[in-house]
């Protein structure tokens, strides 16, 4: 294993933090005391290195505990679970949330990103989008010790309106499974089960439900192609990264109706055929953490669910939305995205067959189980609004109609799906919110961001943060968005610094490093991280000549 | 095995194994080529044992780490045996069909209990009998081994005990199962197999069968060349002593740092009457030379052959040209033989290779041009249709056995040579580290960010016993002589176990120390076994970690 030290000693603080959550350590070869037996027989190999994947939660635990992950703290944490250190540090640097700097006991992590931009957030270490859009601007306060605590900016009124998806929300006690119950709670998964598996599948399939996560892959194939997977184990991940730029539905499902996700992961296991459940919670959502990991414990209590699932913490990276990204991140490893094919629903997670699903593709799930399947879709809209919130309109609403619920005037122009989605002008806001709809002026609804901006936004500054939201969060491994993202964020400030520059030479070396980025790289990162810069030029006045 | 002179398996076959034992190799270190091919087997679901008087390198891979006291390998590997019979895990038919002397072997291992074995090597019982399972019930298996079997007075004791569990279990002879020693450089096989073993010509053939050796002389023009095997390192060290040698030609070595009990080596080859030193570096061994022959590099400088551990004979090209006045080993041979009144004439590489094919059958039909094409052949190879031999012995799984059967060798304990006494409580191994090579003659001239320079690694208890720092200079002492080396502290080294390796004999000279006890068929020195004391200087001023040396290549890095 190459264990090489560095020479740092963990503080007990340290090993304590990492002991809580692997136990003490049995032998002088897992980090403990010498015992007699450790001079003379050393067990260790498979069985310490199928641990890898708790690198991520041991992390988490030593920092919520000290702040940070210091040397001394990750060579424990190396010698626990047998990685190499230079392998380990290589995961920490890679995710934004885990510091490699002493901090103090407390940190408060402002949003700068596009929405808290717009409510006037600076920061000189600002951070991306905390998905606290509906408050602007947000923070995350996280105080370090023995009794960790992180505090997101607090709701003023409930910002959610929903006859479907959201009905509960805002209605049951998110915190008592007998809330959800007296609700029609774990009544789907009941008929579920009547139905069995292969019945599932098909209303799934003929409800004709597209995954709500931003590909909009029909989830009854999924599911289908899953099931048949002869390889086992089969694993279920939900999907809860929510980390686009403006988008907050699945941390409003999760926090306001957490045991419906417990439930609609329940009926994904079953009819797939899955063994154990991640949930995959992207780390500035701690109450959404909290209250998922408390569903499931009740959930679990009273027998209503037959797999494991577990709460993974991510560690601040955008790119771990990208499903094999987060596959590499629940097994230990930098979330750097994989090759597909193989695609997860045959080698996934651990190599296994692997259903991913969204947190609101799965919501969908209920309903259409309970035969009562809406087909609606959730909106997260911020910005320059006088009620920003999710909203839940029938799928093919018209834009303007959603802005009118919001309360938007004089608007200049919306950015609908996020950082990775496209930026659209007042004559476009007929188009209908469906797939097809917007597939139609080249747009995408992604993950469900609509972004509003005013006649007072200063687009360009927009679309600079954009560019460096994505040079920031672009892992680094293939080439083409490496350096592409770094050159499109120079070029664009480029342009906009130079008074009397038209920029037509610049528009055409960005719309080639467009082209390059999304013929070659290996993930939709890459391939989508000129699509807003590029609708930007062309709808909007940014430039000189415009 | 078996009279082979090799490995059977190949480095594939490592990839598609079930179990593989690396015994008294750390082979993450000193064979990282061969360890990248036992990795790719652990990712494939082989479980790796190390037995390793050290917690290795390799030893943190492994799914079990059997610690055994230094020279206890065949206690261990006995009652290894002794559970596999025991527990109906021996392949009875192969036992029947292909070897011999079981009855005898299985008398012998039956003394061998668990409880004695634990007592000879230290390691839990328990662990023994699981290890001894997972070997016994699995399909295939292989178990590798270097020179912590070899450099004991029992070498070739040590070794037949691993053959016997490779019989016992049915695990040679078939895809994915053998017995291998790892070799330690590139042409360590090809050496052999070339004739650079006292006993044998090329081809690993036996020089004292009279057909064998008819047929070389004829082929070499009616040559009268010794009927009788020759001496081994070891025995001509003893030669010298005795005055029986007086003129020595060495071509590659360094024996005045890499022998045993230095002290002794150095004044021997000092003595001679006539000293020849063919090397491609100024040694040590080449300062006390009378007459020393620069050589071109084996790699790069010359053109030939070479034969790694799967028995794999490759290509080398020459790419650049010799520095002047270094010439070729195959020139300077011949020229002295034309000095000598012999004229072999200026052959290529080739022809010198061809002229060995026609003598060695296991050669035979390995042509320079399917050499190229195959990228490399594994002998035997008959003829120039034989596609090369994958794994050795599949012969032994004909029904019936064509050739001469395997035989079993009952082989007992025997401790090492060198007694733990209290006056030399601490047990020495020596051993090689990833980024040197043997005395460092070719590795110490560039620097590495890992090497430290020698140091004496001890456990931190054994430091703090002793009232030393880490990093502070100690004298250490056997009953052959002292050095002053500084400690080096190090967990994965158990109380009364010391390391040292032999990369920097200017630095400190380890050989000093070491045993020349030699194991009488292989010639090899106990070099893994010595014992100890360490003794604090009181008057050492204070010295921060280990401080660069002459020699320490490393001296910019610490």
């Amino acid at each position: 294993m190459d264990i090489r030290t560095t020479g740092g000693a963990a503080t007990d603080a340290e090993m304590a933090a990492v002991d809580g959550l692997l136990g003490k350590p049995e032998s002088l070869w897992e980090g403990g005391e010498r015992r007699p037996a450790d001079d003379h027989v050393g067990y260790g190999g498979r069985a310490v290195r199928s641990q890898r994947h708790m690198l991520l939660p041991v992390l988490h635990s030593i920092q919520d505990r000290v702040g940070w992950v210091s040397r001394g703290a990750l060579e424990y944490a190396c010698r626990r679970l047998s990685i190499p250190p230079a392998e380990a540090y290589g995961v920490v640097s890679f995710y934004a949330r885990f510091g490699r700097e002493p901090r103090g006991e407390k940190a408060v992590h402002v949003c700068d990103d596009i929405v808290c931009m717009l409510a006037g957030a600076k920061a000189e270490h600002g951070v991306p989008c905390l998905g606290l859009c509906d408050r602007a601007p947000a923070t995350l306060t996280e105080r370090y010790g023995e009794a960790y605590t992180a505090e997101q900016t607090a709701h003023e009124s409930p910002q959610f309106a929903g006859a479907k998806l959201l009905r509960r929300a805002g209605v049951v006690d998110p915190e008592s499974l007998d809330s959800y119950r007296s609700h029609g709670g774990f009544e789907p998964l009941r008929r579920a089960r009547q139905m069995g598996p292969a019945t599932v599948i098909q209303k799934v399939t003929e409800a004709g439900l597209l995954g709500r996560g931003g590909a909009a892959f029909p989830t009854g194939r999924k599911w289908e192609s899953v099931a048949k997977e002869p390889a086992r184990p089969h694993y279920l991940v939900c999907n809860a990264d929510e980390s686009e730029t403006g988008t907050f539905k699945d941390r409003v499902l999760m926090e306001n109706d957490p045991f419906a996700l417990v439930e609609g992961m329940a009926i994904a296991a079953l009819a797939t055929g899955c063994e154990k459940g991640y949930v995959y919670i992207r780390d500035e959502y701690p109450l959404a953490r909290r209250r998922v990991g408390n569903a499931i414990a009740q959930a679990r209590e009273a027998g209503l669910l037959e797999i494991d699932v577990e709460v993974r913490r991510g560690a601040g990276a955008y790119i771990c939305g990208e499903e094999t990204a987060l596959f590499n991140s629940i097994e230990g490893k930098r979330g750097e995205p994989r090759n597909k094919p193989p695609f997860p629903v045959q080698v996934g997670l651990f190599g296994k067959p692997t259903l991913v699903n969204n947190v609101e593709t799965l919501f969908n799930v209920l309903d259409i189980v309970n035969g009562d399947f809406g087909n609606t879709r959730l909106f997260c809209v911020s910005g320059h609004v006088d009620a920003a919130g999710v909203y839940e309109v029938p799928m093919g609403t018209p834009l303007r109609t959603l802005l009118r619920q919001a309360g938007a005037r004089d608007v200049q122009a919306v950015l609908l799906g996020g950082a990775a989605g496209s930026f659209l002008t007042p004559d476009q806001f007929d188009v209908p919110l469906s797939f097809e709809g917007v597939r139609a002026i080249g747009a995408t609804l992604g993950s469900g961001a609509v972004i509003v901006f005013d006649e007072t936004a200063d687009m360009k500054q927009v679309m600079l943060r954009i560019a460096r939201f994505f040079r920031d969060e672009s892992c680094g491994q293939c080439v083409p968005c490496r350096v592409g993202t770094k050159r499109q964020e120079e070029i664009l400030e480029r342009m906009f610094q130079k008074p009397n520059n038209d920029g037509q030479a610049d528009v055409a070396l960005l719309s080639d490093i467009a082209q390059a980025m999304r013929d070659a790289s290996i993930c939709g990162l890459g391939q989508t991280a000129a699509n807003a810069i590029a609708s930007g030029l062309t709808q909007l006045k940014v430039l000189n000549s415009g | 095995m078996f009279g082979a002179g090799g490995g059977t398996s190949s480095y594939e076959e490592a990839e598609h194994t079930d179990v593989i034992f690396l015994w008294g190799s750390n082979a993450r270190e000193t064979h990282p080529i061969f360890f990248h091919h036992v990795l790719r087997g652990v990712r494939n679901g082989a479980k790796l044992f190390a037995v390793d008087p050290r917690r290795t390198g390799s030893a943190e891979w492994a799914d079990v780490w059997l610690g055994i006291d230094v020279g206890s390998d065949i206690a261990l590997a006995n009652a290894m045996a002794r559970v596999i019979i025991n527990e109906g895990l021996a392949d009875t038919k192969f036992i029947d069909s292909a070897t011999t002397g079981f009855d005898e072997f299985a008398t012998c291992v039956e003394e061998y209990t668990l409880e004695r074995a634990e007592k000879e090597t230290g390691v839990p019982a328990s662990a023994i009998r699981e290890v001894a399972l997972a070997y016994g019930q699995a399909r295939t298996g292989m178990i590798c081994w270097t020179l912590g079997i070899t450099e004991h007075h029992n070498a070739t004791d040590n070794v037949l005990a691993l053959i016997n569990l490779g019989l016992l279990t049915g695990k040679v002879g078939r895809y994915g199962c053998g017995l291998n020693p790892l070799r330690g450089q590139n042409n360590v096989q090809g050496g052999g197999d070339m004739g650079a073993i006292p006993a044998r010509l090329p081809g690993f053939q036996d020089l004292e069968i009279p057909d064998l050796h008819d047929k070389f002389s004829r082929a070499w023009g009616g040559a009268a060349f010794p009927r009788k095997k020759g001496w081994h390192l070891s025995e001509m060290f003893e030669a010298m002593e005795r005055g029986d040698l007086r003129s020595l030609y060495i071509v590659g070595e360094n024996p005045a740092r890499s022998e045993a009990d230095q002290g002794r080596a150095v004044r021997l080859l000092t003595g001679l009457d006539h000293l020849v030193v063919q090397d491609i570096f100024l040694t040590h061994t080449a300062e006390l030379a009378h007459v020393v022959l620069p050589a071109a590099a084996g790699w790069a400088e010359s053109e030939g052959t070479v034969t790694n551990s799967e028995r794999r004979v490759q290509r080398v090209r020459r790419a650049l040209d010799p520095p002047p006045g270094a010439r070729d080993d195959v020139e300077i041979i011949c020229e002295m033989a034309g000095r000598l009144g012999a004229d072999w004439g200026q052959p290529s590489a080739e022809q010198v290779w061809d002229e060995c094919r026609s003598l060695s059958p296991m050669h035979a039909g390995m042509a320079y041009h399917r050499l190229d094409e195959l990228g490399g052949i594994q002998w035997p190879c008959p003829d120039e249709t034989h596609p090369g031999t994958q794994f050795l012995h599949a012969r032994l799984w004909q029904d019936p056995v064509e050739g001469p059967l395997a035989p079993f060798f009952a082989v007992e304990h025997d401790p090492p040579v060198d007694r733990l006494t209290d006056e030399f409580p601490i047990r020495l191994t020596t051993g090689r580290r990833l980024d040197s090579f043997n005395t460092g003659v070719q590795t110490n001239e560039y620097t590495s960010p890992l090497r430290k320079g020698e140091a004496l690694v001890i456990s931190p208890e054994d430091g703090a016993r002793l009232g030393v720092e880490d990093g502070e200079c100690v004298s250490a002492s056997s009953r052959r002589g002292s050095v002053e080396v500084n400690v080096r502290f190090d967990h994965t080294m158990r109380p009364g176990l010391a390391f040292m390796t032999l990369h920097f004999p200017d630095q400190v000279a380890t050989n000093v120390l070491t045993i020349d006890a030699t194991d009488p068929k292989s010639g090899t020195a106990e070099f893994k076994a010595s014992a100890i004391r360490i003794d604090k200087i009181d008057s050492s001023p204070p010295v921060g970690k280990y401080p660069a040396k002459p020699g320490d290549g490393a001296a910019a890095s610490t």
